[in-house]
Formats: structure tokens, C-alpha cells, sequence
């Protein structure tokens, strides 16, 4: 197995998060009480994502200066993690607004964002299932993609906060904020999201690389029938 | 085992004893954890997580043996 330690600190951090994010102390507030903690799950599924999306996009403007089918693989993988993290931090968030908010779909303005940007990333795939010739498939993708992340920016980090939503970091927040976050509870939050990111890039690897081993057989297959 | 459980749930809440916010009125979990039975929640978390950890690296392991086989025949031409 090739270069294994960012794999077992990965492994590592998370078995931290869990041990600490469930037993160390957190601030006594109101409405969210001990499910607090669920920050320490929910938040780092999130920054995975945007992280996964972001590599996406890099390997897309990689692939429009040069293309290449490596390239586009690494694309397409790394934003299908991206989107496995964000349902999971979706279903999470429902999940805690059920206890906290009142409700599973509150209508948040963050929430809503987060499901506008996950239905652009689904349409991504739609687009991809849609072409045929594998060129043409890869171009039109990449270009896309380049604007599915430039849309997820304003939808998630910009709308939020300038309207009032119950997600930290805008107004009429009823129990934390981004900015007044516990130093506890900080020690937890940062290394499960360092954590969750090394995990999603290792589950991006192994579809990368099983991805590429398929087209090499594909590639022998068809030499041998030339 | 429950005297070991024990002695590492005083070594745990010792340690933090200096960090402890001011009890107020905010209700929190305060009796399962006296109880120590959130310990039984976190071994259980960390039992199914290691689980799906192995099952990642035992794939990770064939996706090399696989690329080890396809580069071997590849140079084989």
C-alpha cells in the first residue's frame, strides 16, 4: 500500500473526534443542550465537501488547459465523494433541526443553499450520463463544473449570512456562534475536520484508482482485438 | 473490566475537572454520564468505525494487488 500514513492519521483524528467530541466538556446552552456535540459529525462533513468540490474543480480547469482522461476521472471521483459528504451532512443537519429547530426542513436560508448546490452537483452527473462520445462528455463536464463551484460559493458562504439564518455566523442564532466557539470544544471541531477531509480523499483515491485500472482494461481488451 | 472501566472514568473526569463549566440549570446528560454508561456509547462507535476502517484498508490492499497484476501484464507486450 502506497504512502499509508495520511490514511492511519485520518484514521487516527477520527477516533479522537469520536472519543473527545462524545466525552470531553462542551458549553451548557440553551435549546441545543447536549446535542451540541453533533457539530463535531455534522460541520466536518460539510468542509469535506467543499474541499472535495474544490479539488474537482482544480483537476476540471487541469483538464480544459490539458485534456487528458486521467484528469477527467479524477474530476468526476473526487466530486462524487464531495456529494456522498454533502447528503451526509444534509441528512445529519435534518436530523439535528428535527430536535433543535422544530423540524427536519426549516426553510433556513443555509439549508436551502446547501440543497441548491447538492441538486447543481446531481445535474453534473445527469450532464455526464447524458453524452455519449466520451471527449465531448469530459469537456462539457469540466466546463460545467467550473460553474457548479463558482455557484456553491454565493448558495452556502454568501446568502446565509446576509439574511438572518439559525446556522452560526448570521443573526438570530439561538445557540452558538462561529466566532464565540469554545476553545474545548475547538480542539475537537479542527482536527475532526482535518480528519473527515483525509477521509474523503482516500475514498476518492480508491475510485480513482479502480476507475483507471477499468479503463486499462479496456485499453488491452481493445488491443487485442485491433 | 468494570474496575478498569472505573479507574479510567475517574483518570478521565480528574483530568477535567479544571475545565468544568459552572453547573447551571441547562439540562444536559449529566446523569448518563455519572453513571459512566456513555462509555458503553462510545466503545460501540469506535467498534463499528475501526470495522469499517479495516474494510477500507482490505480494499485498498486488493485495488493495489490489482494494479500490481495490470502493470505486470502491461509490460508483458
Amino acid at each position: 500500500m502506497r504512502k499509508i500514513w495520511w490514511k492511519l492519521s485520518a484514521v487516527a483524528l477520527i477516533i479522537y473526534t469520536i472519543i473527545g467530541g462524545l466525552l470531553f466538556q462542551v458549553p451548557r446552552l440553551n435549546i441545543v443542550n447536549e446535542t451540541i456535540r453533533a457539530l463535531y459529525f455534522h460541520v466536518p462533513m460539510w468542509f469535506g465537501m467543499v474541499v472535495m468540490f474544490l479539488v474537482s474543480t482544480i483537476y476540471s480547469v487541469k483538464y480544459l488547459r490539458k485534456p487528458s482522461m486521467e484528469t477527467d476521472t479524477r474530476s468526476v471521483e473526487f466530486a462524487n465523494t464531495g456529494l456522498l459528504l454533502g447528503l451526509l451532512g444534509i441528512f445529519t443537519g435534518m436530523i439535528w433541526a428535527n430536535y433543535t429547530w422544530g423540524s427536519p426542513w426549516h426553510g433556513d436560508p443555509k439549508q436551502n443553499g446547501a440543497a441548491i448546490s447538492l441538486l447543481v452537483y446531481l445535474a453534473y452527473f445527469v450532464l455526464r450520463g447524458s453524452v455519449e462520445n466520451e471527449e465531448q462528455r469530459a469537456k462539457l463536464s469540466a466546463v460545467y463544473n467550473v460553474f457548479a463551484f463558482a455557484a456553491m460559493i454565493p448558495l452556502i458562504f454568501i446568502i446565509p449570512r446576509m439574511t438572518s439564518s439559525m446556522h452560526p455566523g448570521s443573526g438570530g442564532n439561538p445557540g452558538f456562534n462561529m466566532y464565540d466557539l469554545d476553545s474545548n470544544m475547538r480542539m475537537v471541531f479542527y482536527p475532526a475536520v482535518i480528519g473527515w477531509i483525509l477521509m474523503g480523499v482516500w475514498i476518492a483515491t480508491l475510485r480513482i484508482r479502480t476507475k483507471l485500472i477499468e479503463e486499462k482494461l479496456f485499453d488491452l481488451e481493445d488491443e487485442k482485438n485491433v | 473490566m468494570k474496575k478498569m472501566y472505573k479507574t479510567i472514568a475517574t483518570a478521565i473526569f480528574a483530568s477535567l475537572q479544571f475545565s468544568l463549566f459552572a453547573q447551571s440549570e441547562v439540562e444536559m446528560a449529566d446523569t448518563l454520564r455519572s453513571e459512566g454508561k456513555i462509555y458503553v456509547v462510545v466503545t460501540i462507535m469506535l467498534v463499528i468505525f475501526l470495522g469499517l476502517i479495516g474494510y477500507l484498508f482490505l480494499m485498498d490492499r486488493k485495488i493495489s494487488r490489482l494494479e500490481r497484476k495490470l502493470s505486470e501484464k502491461g509490460l508483458k507486450r
